[in-house]
């Protein structure tokens, strides 16, 4: 029983975190076609930003705040330097400056900041550990869980019953269409460079809490785990992207417990091995996003 | 209330629509009639915005609407109805329509008048509010293209061929609805290859081949100047 308890929890928390990588990353695929291979960087500003703030004296939700708005404004940033000036061209020219423009922050980090780990401050809630129902277990796993509950539900919520998400929607299967219906094109990729910089943010606290640190490089697993759990659910589905998240922390988390200390050191290997047979028996991901879609 | 004037579109390297020029009179049914590729769709993305013009000019209500984007196009307003009859599948019927008003959300008692005027216009879309729009049968989704189109409160309506692909008895409603459209004073260009149907319910129509104008006049003109089977074989 304590063992389910356990396992379940080390599931939610880590999967309620590669949902929301996820889900960030998903929602500017769905409507633009195109990976912002930039997501990384977003976590990697929110923890720098926690960083810089930490000799202010502010309490630390402020601080909070500052980096979550941080990611934002780096995600709109974003739409503004590598995807807007080049949206209309090619493919390509988005994939590259995407890139470029992911190296740029890194490399920013790397110069202005230092290429060594530097210490984020944390609530002592993060270091605190708590029994439940005989488990002891980190705080921090159950704040991660309540975080990811409490954004997912927001996020479903403002994508089904606002003016705005419903047109998030529609613009994720057929730009032009809603475009011709008067929906601004501008303002909808914003808004998704926004949402999809909010949850970076959040998920990068949420992240950069197990480890205590941040350093240049901290963006490129939260990447690879958001692509890959993008895959498994299937790249143009919002529940699809949460779905993957799940089933990626449950794989993880499963292998975790059962492979011996010697094999452990190559779980990404077995993780990944995984995902090429869920892969190879769905091509398309668990869940199909909706029917139709041009690239605008 | 609609004009173009010596309007040429390229599609890539061709030129699909070549100097045309027409105009629509306020409360009008124009047709635009012509056989695959004669470049009716492409003259009509081009007002929609969804095209650049090569060159030329289309007025709107004599505002000048060349080349402006499509959300200035509908805003200015001009509805289309696509011929590849866009719904937005994952979306509800509801939610189609709400969307359709999209540049009035602000006013919701307008709103909901005006959905009440759709609502009594097609029956079936009130019944049908809270189904996914993909899993309407394909009569029933080219009355919700439509539906949606109006909700925008347009002065002029673009209809590209909301016969295609639909089984007969479903095209002669489709025909009794543009009819009523037209009884309320919505001034309408109709693109169809339906010639008989469509030169039925217009006014006036002409005739495009390879992105030329070739005939023009009120219906029953052009029904007696053609032989209209040649230019939709090609001969």
């Amino acid at each position: 029983m304590t063992f389910a308890i356990q396992f379940s929890i080390d599931v939610l928390s880590l999967g309620g975190a590669y949902a929301l990588m996820a889900l960030g990353l998903v929602i500017i695929y769905g409507i633009l076609r195109l990976v912002n291979f930039a997501y990384g960087e977003l976590i990697m500003v929110a923890g720098y930003s926690m960083y810089l703030t930490s000799g202010s004296g502010m309490p630390w939700i402020a601080m909070a705040v500052v980096a979550v708005a941080m990611a934002i404004v780096f995600g709109i940033l974003t739409d503004y330097v590598a995807f807007r000036p080049v949206r209309a061209k090619s493919v390509t020219a988005v994939l590259i400056t995407s890139f470029a423009f992911s190296n740029l922050l890194q490399n920013a980090a790397l110069l202005f900041i230092s290429p060594r780990p530097r210490n984020v401050p944390l609530p002592d809630i993060f270091s605190q550990t708590v029994n439940v129902a005989g488990v002891i277990t980190p705080v921090r796993n159950l704040v991660t869980i309540a975080a990811s509950v409490v954004l997912l539900a927001a996020v479903a919520f403002l994508m089904r019953k606002t003016t705005l998400g419903i047109a998030m929607r529609a613009a994720a299967t057929n730009f032009t269409m809603a475009r011709m219906l008067g929906v601004p094109a501008n303002l909808i990729i914003s808004s998704a460079f926004a949402l999809s910089g909010f949850l970076a943010g959040v998920v990068g606290i949420l992240w950069i809490g197990r480890i205590g640190t941040v350093v240049p490089g901290i963006g490129l697993e939260p990447l690879l785990v958001a692509f890959i759990a993008t895959v498994i659910g299937g790249m143009r589905s919002l529940p699809g992207a949460v779905v993957g998240g799940f089933l990626l922390a449950f794989i993880d988390t499963t292998l975790n417990y059962t492979l011996s200390q010697d094999l452990l050191k190559f779980r990404d290997a077995f993780t990944f091995g995984l995902v090429i047979l869920i892969l190879l028996w769905r091509p398309e991901g668990l869940i199909k996003g909706p029917a139709s879609g041009q690239r605008t | 209330m609609l004009e173009a004037r010596n309007l040429s579109v390229n599609y890539g390297m061709i030129r699909a629509v070549r100097e045309i020029s027409f105009t629509i009179a306020k409360g009008e049914l124009v047709s635009l009639l012509g056989a695959n590729g004669a470049g009716k769709s492409t003259t009509l993305k081009c007002i929609a915005g969804a095209l650049k013009a090569g060159g030329g000019s289309i007025m709107l209500d004599g505002r000048d609407i060349t080349s402006a984007s499509p959300e200035q196009v509908v805003r200015a307003g001009l509805a289309t109805v696509p011929e590849t009859r866009d719904v937005f599948p994952d979306l509800t019927v509801a939610e189609n329509l709400m969307l359709g008003a999209y540049i009035h959300r602000r006013d919701r008692a307008g709103n909901r008048e005006n959905l009440e005027r759709v609502h009594h216009l097609f029956p079936r879309l009130a019944e049908r509010g809270g189904q996914a729009a993909g899993t309407l049968s394909g009569g029933e989704q080219q009355m919700l293209v439509i539906a949606r189109a109006l909700m925008s409160r347009p002065a002029v309506l673009l209809l590209d061929e909301p016969s295609l692909g639909l089984a007969p008895a479903i095209v002669d409603r489709i025909f009794e609805m543009i009819e009523t459209l037209k009884r309320t004073g919505l001034t309408i260009l109709l693109v169809e290859q339906n010639v008989n149907q469509a030169l039925a319910v217009a006014d006036r129509a002409y005739v495009l081949r390879l992105g030329k104008i070739v005939t023009s006049g009120t219906a029953d003109e052009v029904r007696a100047a053609t032989d209209l089977t040649e230019h939709y074989l090609g001969g």
